[in-house]
């Protein structure tokens, strides 16, 4: 399999310590990555060193490499290209003060699209994908702030979706979501992850169980342990605290 | 049954004078104001009528009307805020999207506060060492309409500032995500819902340069003129300065005159200040989150 | 709105292509953006070059340090001596910025305190409405008012013989500094953490105590700012005092004698002085004098607001 992601000895720092501290990882093409680890641990951080949006934080400083396609991240000076390669759902759910309908085909057109037929179909599609169609479908032109958080987060996911990208980085996403919805769309991820590389942030352990092919355990800034999902949740490990960790003694 | 102590009571009453102390200070240092507007309204309502709004000054300004002084405010203030908004606007993008936590921004911050303490006469100064003689735009309505933008430029910057702060930064965030670029999150998402407040602060600014007097007095605006200005490189009469002269510079002028001429500057002044407040609280109720 | 979702999306995915480079549109807007940024030190540095260029011949000529700041004989039209000296003026600045601030700072503080921490929501509103009406008087009406009413009243009651003196001029930059520092003030009172209130009332603290042991000192410092602004304010107004101080450009013995500012003097006399005369830039020698010091004045009160937290 062919490296989607590989990253060299990346450290990010805030100002004070060390939130990741010379971190290396080869995160593979078509892949789901699973990343556990307590409060912290850097998971975020590493997450948004992957899409760059350490760019935008006053304090932060970012060392080491990170190549997307064997080709540096930061090769161009603009990071907006970048973004639309790498989708990120965050753990807060955000819905932009906008409809629904402009809020899911916003990333489209601020890359240019103008095809209506196009945004609609990919509208229709990312809301499916998210399980969100069938409650908003008949009020796509109202407001997104109106709605509820569960469903604001699944429109946050949408959104991720929207451009299509080649990597999706997702942080803790079904925080705000019922299991229920939470299983329609894990379901999702497994059919996508024909098409994209995921790299998924979660605090709930069977998540990680259900849906990563390898899972990395981070904790302070470093991974402790990565390996694939069989091995991993079996007992096999490389440093105890990640058993620990997965049967919840601490964390 | 609970009895409070000696000490707790004194401290009751205490408290109360204190309150009451308080209050009536307040109370009487506002009066001023309600004495004010009403004893204008008192003296200078005579005077008002649609002939004095109309006409022009005749017989040395002891009679007629205000007229060209209307007009001539009207574009003083026009022409400044014109000036003054797109940037003012500009300036307060760059602050609150693009500086960075440095010396430099330390600097510009310094900047807009002196700028806004700078006294207006020095502002006249300015404008008359900078635009009427070294831009040779002479004593015009150009000059004066440019010293009074750079005077309210800190004001709507500031007032620009604070709207664009109070549009969340998890909305920045959420666009960046999807690979919209900086300047299309600017245009997208800030600017449309900060607009409300950078109108607001706009409008409140319209109300300082129409009473503006000090920054205009060397730079365009004239004691008397027998025609109205035909261009922006002419001068002007102002209701500001008009009500300096009448005050202090003619005799003759009959009583009710200079408070009419007051009256019509407060009530222009608080009626745009209203609309102001009026659109403040309509934008506030359409907000969007 | 019913869309047929068909198996072959219409995706023309061009837009997924789109090359890595800013296009140039954006890079010159941002270049404007940046430019516009530093639009305000370009200014107040204009406003300084031309200040001192309009003053130059004088500062390199006429200009004598000790006579400028230290006589009070200011005669830059006299036939017999010309005699360059502000301290009159700049006495009377200091005096009408001192006494109306010795009015307005405790008076407009304890304002402050009253609209902050003691009165109800509908009568803050009524108050708030009132300092915005007063806020937006322009100084010439000010000045108006200073003429027509406080005159006639001091004269009436303090038996003197012109109401157009230093009291006049204080009284006025009084009223019109108040506004400022009561909302400053109470901006101040209110950013200390309602914490602080419940735990001192929580210990049996009365209104009293709160406000004087824990208020003042957590917002001292907004508090002064509050303070500083209104005499930055009193020390540049212009048409109000030019109106309300008389005529007369000599040290006043008493607060019901005329006197002269430095911004009024410039107003008053820059009219009527040739321009590029000595007259005309000793005048902007004043301004430059009034920069410094509404300068100062502004870099003080920025230090307080900001704290010792850089």
């Amino acid at each position: 399999m062919n490296k989607k992601i590989e990253i060299k000895n990346l450290t990010v720092n805030y100002g004070t310590k060390d939130v990741i501290h010379n971190l290396s990882l080869d995160i593979y093409q078509n892949e789901v990555l699973a990343i556990i680890g307590p409060a912290n641990s850097g998971k975020s951080s590493l997450l948004r060193s992957l899409n760059r949006m350490m760019d935008f934080h006053p304090t932060a400083k970012v060392s080491g490499d990170i190549k997307l396609d064997g080709e540096s991240i930061y090769l161009d000076e603009d990071s907006t290209f970048l973004r639309r390669r790498i989708g990120m759902v965050s753990p807060l759910p955000v819905g932009l003060p906008m409809s629904i309908r402009e809020n899911v085909t916003y990333a489209p057109r601020m890359a240019g699209c103008k095809d209506q037929k196009e945004l609609d179909f990919i509208m229709e599609d990312c809301l499916k994908k998210a399980a969100l169609w069938d409650e908003v479908k008949d009020r796509l032109d109202g407001l997104a702030t109106k709605l509820s958080g569960g469903q604001q987060q699944r429109l946050t996911i949408a959104r991720a979706l929207s451009h299509h990208p080649e990597v999706l980085c997702l942080d803790e996403f079904s925080i705000a979501i019922d299991p229920v919805t939470t299983m329609k769309i894990e379901a999702v991820l497994h059919e996508l992850k024909k098409n994209m590389t995921i790299v998924m942030v979660t605090n709930v352990i069977n998540q990680a169980k259900r849906l990563g092919d390898r899972t990395a355990m981070m904790l302070h800034g470093s991974i402790l342990d990565l390996d694939e999902n069989e091995k991993l949740f079996n007992g096999v490990v490389k440093d105890q605290r990640t058993k620990e960790y997965i049967e919840g003694l601490f964390g | 049954m609970f009895k409070p102590s000696n000490h707790l009571l004194n401290k009751e009453i205490k408290e109360k004078k204190f309150k009451n102390l308080l209050s009536s200070i307040t109370f009487f240092l506002f009066l001023p104001a309600l004495i004010i507007i009403f004893w204008l309204f008192v003296k200078g309502h005579s005077a008002l009528s649609w002939d004095f709004l109309l006409m022009d000054p005749i017989e040395g300004m002891t009679a007629g009307g205000i007229f060209p002084t209307i007009i001539g405010t009207f574009w003083l203030v026009v022409i400044s805020v014109l000036v003054a908004c797109p940037m003012g606007v500009i300036a307060a993008i760059y602050l609150s999207e693009y500086a960075k936590d440095n010396k430099l921004t330390r600097i510009i911050r310094l900047a807009i506060l002196n700028l806004a303490g700078v006294p207006s006469i020095v502002h006249a100064l300015f404008g008359l060492g900078a635009f009427v003689l070294f831009m040779k735009m002479g004593t015009s309505i150009l000059a004066a309409s440019l010293t009074l933008a750079v005077m309210n430029l800190p004001v709507i910057i500031t007032s620009t500032l604070e709207s664009l702060k109070a549009v969340p930064q998890s909305y920045r965030e959420a666009s960046w995500n999807v690979g919209a670029s900086k300047l299309q999150t600017i245009r997208h998402i800030v600017l449309p819902n900060s607009l409300p407040g950078i109108l607001t602060g706009v409008v409140f600014s319209v109300g300082r340069s129409a009473g503006e007097t000090a920054a205009i007095l060397f730079t365009g605006v004239a004691f008397y003129l027998p025609f109205l200005p035909k261009s922006v490189f002419d001068q002007c009469m102002a209701l500001s300065m008009h009500l300096f002269t009448i005050s202090t510079q003619v005799v003759g002028v009959p009583d009710a005159f200079p408070y009419a001429t007051a009256l019509v500057l407060i009530l222009l002044i608080l009626s745009v200040n209203s609309i102001a407040v009026a659109l403040r609280s309509y934008f506030r109720m359409k907000r969007k989150w | 709105m019913e869309i047929k979702v068909t198996e072959s999306a219409p995706l023309a995915m061009e837009w997924r292509q789109k090359k890595k480079e800013k296009p140039v549109s954006e890079k010159i807007i941002e270049g404007m953006i940046k430019t516009g940024g530093v639009s305000c030190i370009v200014l107040i540095a204009a406003i300084l070059f031309f200040i001192l260029k309009e003053s130059y011949p004088f500062l390199v000529g006429a200009f004598n340090f000790k006579e400028f700041f230290f006589s009070e004989e200011w005669y830059p039209a006299s036939v017999v001596k010309i005699r360059y000296g502000i301290l009159a003026l700049l006495t009377g600045t200091v005096l009408v910025t001192v006494i109306s601030m010795l009015i307005a700072v405790p008076l407009g503080l304890a304002c402050a305190f009253y609209i902050s921490e003691f009165c109800s929501p509908k009568v803050r509103e009524i108050y708030k409405i009132l300092i915005e009406f007063l806020a937006a008087i322009p100084s010439v009406v000010w000045g108006f008012i200073a003429i027509m009413m406080i005159n006639p009243t001091i004269i009436q009651l303090f038996d003197v013989p012109i109401g157009l003196n230093i009291l006049n001029a204080s009284i006025i930059l009084a009223l019109m500094s108040l506004p400022l520092i009561i909302s400053v003030g109470e901006d101040a009172l209110r950013a200390v953490p309602e914490t602080y209130r419940e735990a001192a009332e929580a210990l049996g603290a009365t209104k009293w105590e709160v406000a004087t042991r824990i208020l003042l000192p957590a917002a001292k410092n907004g508090l002064m700012a509050a303070a500083l602004l209104g005499v930055g304010r009193a020390l540049g107004e212009t048409m109000a005092v030019l109106m309300a101080t008389g005529h007369s450009i000599q040290i006043p013995n008493s607060i019901f004698e005329p006197g002269r500012t430095l911004t009024a003097t410039i107003a008053a006399e820059l009219g009527e002085s040739p321009k590029g005369g000595e007259h005309y830039q000793a005048l902007f020698a004043i301004g430059l004098v009034l920069f410094c010091l509404s300068f100062v004045v502004n870099l003080t009160a920025d230090y307080l607001i900001r704290g010792r937290r850089q």
